[in-house]
């Protein structure tokens, strides 16, 4: 007989309307007749046409995709070939470095990655962002990968060896396509990490330079209209449907952030 | 043709590991070592940081210093900003596990095939923007929410004055368990799922009652969980900036915002620097340290 305490029950049930009751309001909100936050009035989309009217919103939303393509893009390749590496070779400072930047605040990213570019001489901008981006996404599609190969059966390798494949073309003929959907979950996850990234890109954007977070931070922090419940409502339904992707290609992939 | 490449064990390694060892080297081993250098620096008369070498003028500050160690050491007030931090997230920690354990039990002794989808509903709106998730409680805390009216309005019957929610620590602990639960929930269940449910029919045999079983046999057991989920939920809590700073009145202030105000406003870099490897120090510390316990609990 399974026990299932109702007082645990009730506790569970109640702890999953906590994590859900914050979001819903901010999505029925979007649809509120009102520019108060407070109580419904009436149905409207006036909010979703507003934010399609707001330039700088939309040049935030240009900004978000570019450096999300460009940091996914990069991260996937250089994050498959540490968790590669990882999996086949004894290496002592690779796997530190793949988790230190997931492990530590992030504020401590952003910050020394300020200095750096600074010293450096870079302007702060789209490419400091994307330089920061893939510094951190890296580390995540290098664990999904890694994970996907130690769930591959090795002797499938062994197997194409004998058979006369070179460990190049045991790679590319035979663990390639057994680890990509993991690639592929590893890419979509970078992709979202990098679109939702607040803390660093706020220390590495420099003045110019707007991404989503960054507008709805800025948003927030003057004047609150429901257009930021508007572009909050997108941008979930965005990251709801990558992650729905990335769990049917890669189950478990999404476990941990 | 590509394929028929011999290329022996040694190069493919390097070939295989530089790449993303490079760019991690470059993108945050090095940023952070330049970092600790920049704490032992003087400021720069125009903010961020004074030239190493000089010009030769003996007035302008270069070269290396202690200073910024000493001014944080000599006044109290950083240390007991430290403190605060450290209040705020341990207070997050012990009530993200409040929450989280009844939500971990719930899941891992739910029937197998609902318990992925259970899981997967934990994972959901943590994966949603961090500001739409601080954002939300802004709107639930404001002064005019329905929420903030009945809380008075409870108050009120039982004689208190009415209180402002929002822009109090009590939003920002709200909003930092709200953002830092899933970290506990998932190492928990990951814990709780693996328990032996013979062991508790066995302490049911020799007569334990619920609460004697769940403190003498599943709690005990799902240590290691409850270590590794503190770390999770207690790290990131004591380096966080953007909820004080969206959530929380002008008190408020913690280590994460005492940060980004020194890289940002007073542009006092080496300074911040100090703060910033205090922080990482501490971070390090106490992950060893859950790792530490939890390794003795398996023993």
């Amino acid at each position: 007989m399974r026990r299932r305490p109702w007082l645990v029950w009730t506790a569970g049930v109640l702890t999953y309307l906590f994590l859900y009751v914050p979001l819903i309001i901010v999505v029925v909100y979007s649809f509120n007749d009102s520019r108060l936050n407070a109580e419904w009035v009436g149905f409207t989309t006036h909010w979703y046409g507003e934010l399609l009217r707001d330039e700088q919103m939309i040049e935030a939303a240009w900004n978000s995709l570019l450096i999300g393509v460009v940091a996914s893009a990069v991260s996937t390749v250089l994050g498959t070939m540490a968790g590669y590496a990882i999996y086949r070779f004894r290496l002592r400072l690779l796997p530190i470095l793949v988790v230190m930047p997931i492990a530590i605040p992030e504020i401590l990213m952003g910050v020394s990655l300020l200095i750096f570019f600074v010293m450096l001489n870079l302007t702060l901008g789209l490419v400091s962002i994307i330089l920061s981006h893939i510094a951190f996404c890296v580390g995540f599609v290098a664990i999904v990968v890694r994970s996907r190969l130690s769930g591959m059966d090795e002797s499938l390798i062994e197997a194409a060896r004998d058979l006369g494949a070179t460990p190049v073309q045991a790679f590319r003929l035979v663990t390639l396509p057994l680890i990509m959907p993991g690639i592929v979950a590893g890419a979509l996850m970078a992709f979202t990490l990098s679109i939702d990234d607040f803390v660093i890109t706020f220390f590495t954007a420099g003045v110019d330079s707007v991404t989503l977070p960054l507008q709805i931070y800025s948003m927030i922090k003057i004047a609150v209209t429901p257009e930021v419940n508007a572009v909050s409502t997108l941008l979930m339904l965005l990251t709801l449907v990558l992650i729905v992707i990335a769990t049917r290609l890669a189950p478990g992939s999404f476990r941990g952030k | 043709m590509f394929g028929g490449l011999a290329m022996s064990p040694r190069a493919a390694r390097l070939w295989i590991s530089s790449p993303p060892l490079v760019y991690l080297l470059v993108f945050f081993a090095i940023p952070a070592l330049i970092m600790v250098l920049a704490s032992f620096r003087y400021a720069g008369e125009l903010g961020g940081l004074a030239p190493l070498v000089g010009s030769g003028d003996p007035d302008e500050l270069a070269g290396l210093t202690l200073e910024n160690y000493q001014r944080f050491f000599g006044d109290s007030i950083y240390l007991e900003l430290f403190l605060k931090s450290f209040l705020y997230a341990s207070t997050t920690t012990v009530l993200c596990l409040v929450l989280a354990y009844p939500l971990a039990l719930t899941i891992a002794r739910s029937h197998a095939k609902w318990r992925d989808l259970l899981v997967l509903l934990v994972i959901l709106p943590f994966w949603s923007n961090f500001l739409i998730r601080v954002y939300a409680w802004m709107i639930i805390l404001g002064p005019q929410s329905a929420f903030t009216r009945v809380f008075n309005g409870a108050l009120g019957l039982a004689g208190i004055e009415p209180v402002a929610l929002l822009f109090s620590p009590v939003a920002v602990v709200i909003g930092l368990v709200y953002v830092h639960l899933p970290f506990m929930v998932l190492p928990l269940y990951a814990n709780l799922e693996k328990h032996d449910p013979s062991l508790l029919d066995a302490a049911q045999d020799l007569g334990a009652g619920a609460w004697q079983r769940f403190w003498r046999v599943t709690f005990p057991l799902s240590l290691p969980g409850v270590y590794a989920g503190a770390a999770l939920v207690f790290i990131p809590a004591l380096g966080i900036f953007a909820i004080p700073d969206i959530l929380g009145g002008t008190d408020g202030l913690l280590v994460g915002n005492v940060i980004k105000q020194q890289f940002l406003d007073a542009r006092d870099w080496p300074f911040g620097s100090v703060l910033s490897i205090v922080l990482t120090v501490l971070a390090v510390l106490f992950a060893g340290m859950a790792a530490w316990v939890a390794r003795g609990q398996r023993l």
